[in-house]
């Protein structure tokens, strides 16, 4: 029974970091309406920003986090600002392919700077426990958990309080009214994707302290978090944190009874379920 | 959108097109093994893009999983000839029939439900990444280990059980291209072909005139997959092996869609030119990346990517509608049509 229990807590608590960087795909959906296809490829960006950071001043990846995150958010601007801001009216095949291309190049990118080979952060408590009754968690993966749902809150504290943040929020509710009452639309849906990458950046972040780094996970974590948010409910931030756990679950669950392999096979099935018996997603409205 | 072929071709089209088909069928007496080989994935690629148009360029609807044809009719055609000694001309069929099912079931599902747009072609890949995995995992066709056709050094040409010299499989892939583009033809001048453009203008107004919306949307799927089961067969005797890993991939889906896209969507020879220019340039930039030493991987696929979003910033429509233009294709004549 105990063994379940570990499975479980231990799904939970990545699934919380997939639940951050699903977020950001959320978000980005949610205000610009484009689905961002190289989201995967910028959490790799932040993986290998904790790898650095980790290896020459030898900053622990959970310190690193905000460095990351303003670096993520800065191409997340440039990239909207420069690129994307010019084919929001465009039909969706166009976004797809320009975002496909951009995808490629960071992956590739990656790949040219640091090789095929894996490489990993090295924290000392890499390799420690809590225990708790007859749990036992993952120093690391219960930091990570604590620092994506710390991050998880400032963002929903953003949109709640702050006044760009609602002045977001008018922007997705209605376009057409929020530039109508004075809004800089463009620089909002900037700011917006600057804040979507800086949530996958940070998730790589955090990522990086439980798995080894590679540039070939780009695409498995882009299609992850799409399925995540649609599992969720798109545009639905507590539902992109709820998909994420669900996720985070099954997939160790699969990789315990079944093959490690097969994980992901059960998380596009629970997927094509929640597409056919509830197709806006567990937490989200009704278009 | 323009359709870029106007009612009657002009002299100068049927002109062009007749000595493009002859400078084709003339290739093997000059080419050498390396240009064929890349003439043959040209037109596999021109073939898959032309079924995937129908689904996309015809009908507007975004499939990002098309790969999932392709592999599945791979699979049945390599099984039915390793292990029942079917030949690939009767095994097309079947091949084409368990396409079509797969698509129906993929269209059925998601047009039922009201899953439109990104979420529809979020749930194709779902369904191409979901068979793959599964591939990877069914012992019987060799799971992630591969399946192999017998492959032999060939002189001699067997056309009824596909094996034989490049030179052959350059002629069968030329033929279906050929094909393809009489079928899309007449598809695109049918009254088929009409309601899908007026369910890819506005659904809405589609329905509105009396046209079923669901069935019309679930056929162009059911064609599109059917049509795409060739391509899959091609590739199972062509190369002779099939990896899950590769046959199911979304990269390979987005090599399909790419040709189409760059040479322009819901075009008749936008697929085939886009085919032509994207796999030359390819090994353009596969050799330019060689010779400039920086032999690391990723290189080539940097390149690519930069090209992609280099030609959908500057050329949103296609190449195909602009070049149509200036050779006066167009039936500008007629006014524009877009």
């Amino acid at each position: 029974m105990a063994v379940y229990l570990n499975i479980v807590a231990s799904g939970l608590l990545t699934g919380l970091v997939y639940g951050l960087a699903a977020l950001g795909l959320s978000v980005i959906f949610g205000v610009v309406r484009v689905v961002n296809f190289a989201h995967g490829e910028m959490m790799v960006i932040g993986m290998y920003g904790a790898v650095v950071l980790a290896g020459w001043p030898g900053l622990d990846p959970l310190l690193a986090a905000p460095l990351i995150a303003a670096f993520l958010f800065a191409i997340g601007y440039v990239l909207q600002r420069g690129l994307i801001n010019a084919f929001i009216a465009r039909p969706e095949h166009m976004q797809f392919i320009l975002l496909v291309g951009v995808a490629l190049m960071i992956v590739n990118g990656l790949l040219m700077i640091f090789g095929p080979d894996a490489r990993s952060t090295n924290v000392e408590y890499g390799f420690e426990t809590f225990e708790v009754g007859a749990l036992l968690l993952d120093k690391a993966r219960v930091y990570a958990a604590g620092a994506a749902l710390l991050t998880t809150a400032v963002l929903f504290a953003f949109f709640r309080y702050s006044r760009p943040g609602k002045a977001i929020r008018a922007c997705a509710d209605n376009q057409l009214g929020a530039r109508v009452v004075g809004l800089d639309v463009e620089g909002l849906y900037a700011l917006t994707f600057g804040l979507g990458a800086a949530c996958v950046g940070i998730a790589g972040c955090l990522m990086a302290l439980v798995v080894d780094v590679r540039s070939q996970l780009a695409p498995e974590y882009t299609l992850l978090s799409f399925i995540i948010v649609i599992i969720g409910g798109l545009g639905s931030l507590a539902g992109a944190l709820l998909g994420g756990v669900l996720i985070g679950i099954s997939e160790a669950l699969a990789g315990f009874f079944l093959l490690p392999s097969m994980k992901s096979m059960f998380s596009y099935a629970l997927l094509i379920l929640v597409l056919v018996l509830r197709p806006q997603g567990l937490l989200g409205k009704r278009a | 959108m323009s359709l870029g072929w106007p009612a009657e071709l002009p002299r100068r089209g049927a002109v062009l097109l007749g000595l493009a088909g002859a400078l084709l069928l003339a290739v093997p007496a000059f080419a050498d093994a390396y240009l064929l080989s890349v003439l043959t994935l040209v037109l596999w690629l021109a073939y898959a893009g032309q079924a995937w148009n129908v689904m996309m360029g015809f009908a507007g609807q975004l499939s990002l999983g098309h790969t999932l044809y392709v592999g599945l009719a791979a699979y049945v055609s390599g099984v039915l000839f390793v292990s029942f000694g079917i030949g690939p001309w009767l095994g097309v069929w079947l091949a084409i029939v368990i396409a079509a099912i797969a698509g129906g079931c993929i269209g059925a599902l998601g047009f039922r439900f009201g899953i439109r747009g990104v979420y529809f072609a979020l749930l194709t890949i779902a369904f191409a990444e979901f068979t793959r995995i599964a591939f990877d995992h069914f012992a019987w066709v060799g799971g992630s280990a591969g399946f192999f056709l017998p492959v032999a050094q060939r002189t001699t040409n067997d056309l009824l059980d596909l094996r034989g010299t490049p030179t052959m499989f350059y002629y069968v892939i030329l033929a279906l291209t050929a094909g393809a583009l009489v079928v899309c033809r007449a598809l695109l001048k049918s009254r088929l072909g009409y309601y899908w453009l007026a369910i890819r203008e506005d659904q809405e107004a589609a329905q509105a005139v009396g046209i079923d919306v669901f069935r019309y949307k679930l056929l162009a799927v059911v064609i599109s997959a059917g049509l795409t089961a060739p391509a899959g067969v091609f590739y199972a005797f062509f190369y002779n092996n099939m990896y899950p890993e590769q046959m199911f991939a979304i990269t390979r889906s987005i090599e399909i869609i790419l040709g189409a896209i760059v040479g322009g969507i819901g075009t008749l020879f936008g697929p085939v030119l886009g085919a032509f220019i994207l796999t030359p340039l390819g090994e353009l930039v596969t050799a330019a990346v060689d010779r400039a030493g920086v032999n690391v991987p990723g290189a080539k696929q940097l390149v690519y990517g930069g090209l992609m979003v280099l030609i959908v910033v500057f050329l949103p429509d296609g190449i195909w509608p602009w070049l149509a233009r200036r050779l006066g294709l167009d039936g500008a004549d007629r006014g524009p049509s877009s």
